[in-house]
């Protein structure tokens, strides 16, 4: 189960020029401008672009949109870890001479809607048996967990509150977070948190307050892929693809075999795990999809970091730093980086968020992290969602 | 009835026995002889060693325990107006036959509600064609 790993590297990662409030930008104008950025990470043409691999759009719209008629192509959309599927079919695929030059691309105009299709047909499952309930998004929805989670271990808002605050000091320390302290304004607030802020921030949907919510923004980001052999031509250190892993497990939140366990999660860490030959105790950083305070702790759980039950301590765990701040277990100066570029919570989160933990993955790794860099990562592992816990997707990378 | 807000489902040719057993306030279960209810409708067992098309539609008890829920206060339709606002529970129902389905607790508190509490069933008649499956605390 070791042919992937070290076959394939990432070689080209970036989001859009800015993240946020982008009402002058259309999903697929987002698409190609990620697409751009990521080129010119790489140091590679367009023209050289043979593979394409996009979610959110049909791959036809966005070869189509931006002029290239490429020979490989994957439209696999399962929400936001979309693009960690992605990232392992190219590695599939470049390794089969499906193509030489991989290109995955995510734009999406989540706040602002310029042609952000929405909703789903009143025949569809969850058309007949979840909306007519006044589901109202994912708020409502990625939520159905999370107190049969509480009431079999334990688990408590105090415990999630932790994960929120933590988050947003690594956003403190990164210019491109929407609710960092670099963008802060007096309408939209940003700058630290502490757990008792996320308690007393607005109820959304209870158990989730305000501060245990995404923010929702318009942006994109995309990647570039090649073989091992080409890899070290260009412009960046490539890292690397070590293993890989995916599942679909329900689509509906209600049909969830165990609500307090992510068949999706456990199946595809399972399969990462085992093709880069790795564990838990082997990676250095994490970057788990964090759409809501809950959704990281499923992943601390089902990957292997913690066993079932003990998230909610293991995140709500504090030291005190050397001028009496507030150390979070998962924060700057933590014993478990995670979500280093201020997460779904506190960066940014376009609906599918997948591509920027993947971004932040990379360059943790190449060591471009500035203020927020995590010493000695050298393996870094990219989990996330889609859908409601529906499916999985899990990369373990590395920058050797 | 007719300016009912909220959202209505459309019945696909094999879930149109489960909506009209709801208009007949009966909740009805696909079923297999081996393996028993399961929800939401298909017309096979969805068991993947079973995979058996033979499905018969058995009548529900309607009792059941809160599997896990949500208090939205949201207003999203129909719990948007004066007479009906938010918050409102979103709860998953497991029923006493075993299968677990999405739907709103009727509650005059919703921070009462509890995990596993016993519920059964409400047949609110939204409008003169749909009848949505609620639940109330038994």
């Amino acid at each position: 189960m070791d042919q992937i790993r070290h076959k394939v590297a990432i070689v080209g990662a970036a989001e859009t020029d800015d993240l946020g409030q982008l009402p002058h930008m259309s999903r697929l104008a987002l698409h190609a401008q990620a697409a751009k950025n990521a080129l010119d990470d790489a140091g590679i043409s367009l023209a050289d672009v043979d593979g394409l691999l996009c979610a959110g759009a049909i791959p036809n719209e966005v070869a189509e949109y931006l002029g290239i008629q490429p020979r490989y192509i994957d439209g696999t959309s399962v929400g936001g870890c979309s693009f960690m599927i992605h990232v392992r079919h190219a590695v599939a695929a470049i390794m089969a001479g499906y193509c030489d030059v991989a290109l995955v691309t995510h734009g999406e105009s989540g706040r602002s809607g310029v042609d952000a299709p929405r909703g789903g047909s009143a025949s569809s499952p969850g058309g007949q048996y979840e909306a007519p309930f006044a589901i109202g998004g994912a708020p409502t929805t990625f939520s159905i967990p999370v107190l049969r989670h509480f009431h079999e271990y334990g688990t408590t808002k105090e415990h999630l509150a932790h994960i929120a605050a933590a988050t947003r000091a690594w956003a403190n320390l990164n210019p491109m977070a929407m609710m960092g302290s670099h963008r802060r304004t007096p309408e939209r607030g940003g700058g630290p948190i502490t757990p008792q802020d996320v308690l007393n921030s607005r109820m959304i949907c209870y158990p989730f307050n305000l501060l245990d919510c995404c923010v929702v923004a318009d942006g994109g980001g995309a990647l570039v892929l090649v073989s091992e052999e080409r890899a070290k031509d260009y412009a960046k250190d490539p890292v690397y693809v070590l293993g890989a892993g995916e599942a679909a497990a329900h689509w509906m939140v209600s049909q969830m075999r165990d609500h307090t366990t992510a068949d999706g999660y456990r199946i595809a860490g399972e399969a990462a795990y085992k093709s880069a030959g790795l564990g838990p105790q082997d990676i250095d950083h994490c970057m788990f999809y964090d759409a809501f305070t809950f959704t990281p702790l499923m992943a601390a759980e089902d990957l292997g970091f913690v066993p079932k039950g003990e998230g909610g301590p293991f995140f709500a765990e504090t030291k005190t730093g050397p001028n009496g701040e507030v150390i979070y277990k998962s924060g700057p100066g933590g014993d478990f980086p995670m979500n280093t570029n201020g997460g779904g919570l506190s960066y940014c989160h376009t609906g599918m968020y997948g591509m920027f933990a993947i971004i932040e993955s990379v360059r943790q790794l190449r060591g471009e992290c500035g203020d927020r860099q995590v010493p000695d990562v050298n393996v870094s592992m990219a989990h996330g969602p889609g859908g409601m816990f529906a499916s999985a997707g899990t990369l373990i990378l590395s920058n050797a | 009835m007719a300016d009912y807000a909220g959202r209505l489902p459309v019945a696909t040719p094999e879930s149109q026995p489960y909506w009209d057993g709801l208009k007949e306030h009966k909740l009805m279960l696909p079923t297999c002889d081996d393996c028993g209810p399961h929800f939401y409708p298909r017309p096979f067992c969805p068991m993947p060693k079973c995979f058996n098309w033979d499905i018969k539609w058995t009548q529900a008890s309607g009792k059941g325990k809160v599997h896990t829920f949500v208090i939205s206060h949201q207003p999203i339709p129909p719990y948007n107006s004066e007479d009906n606002p938010p918050p409102y529970v979103i709860a998953v129902i497991e029923l006493e036959e075993g299968p677990r389905m999405m739907s709103n607790l009727i509650m005059d508190d919703p921070y009462s509600t509890t995990v596993d509490m016993d519920v059964e069933i409400v047949f609110d008649d939204v409008t003169d064609e749909v009848t949505l499956p609620k639940f109330k605390p038994v």
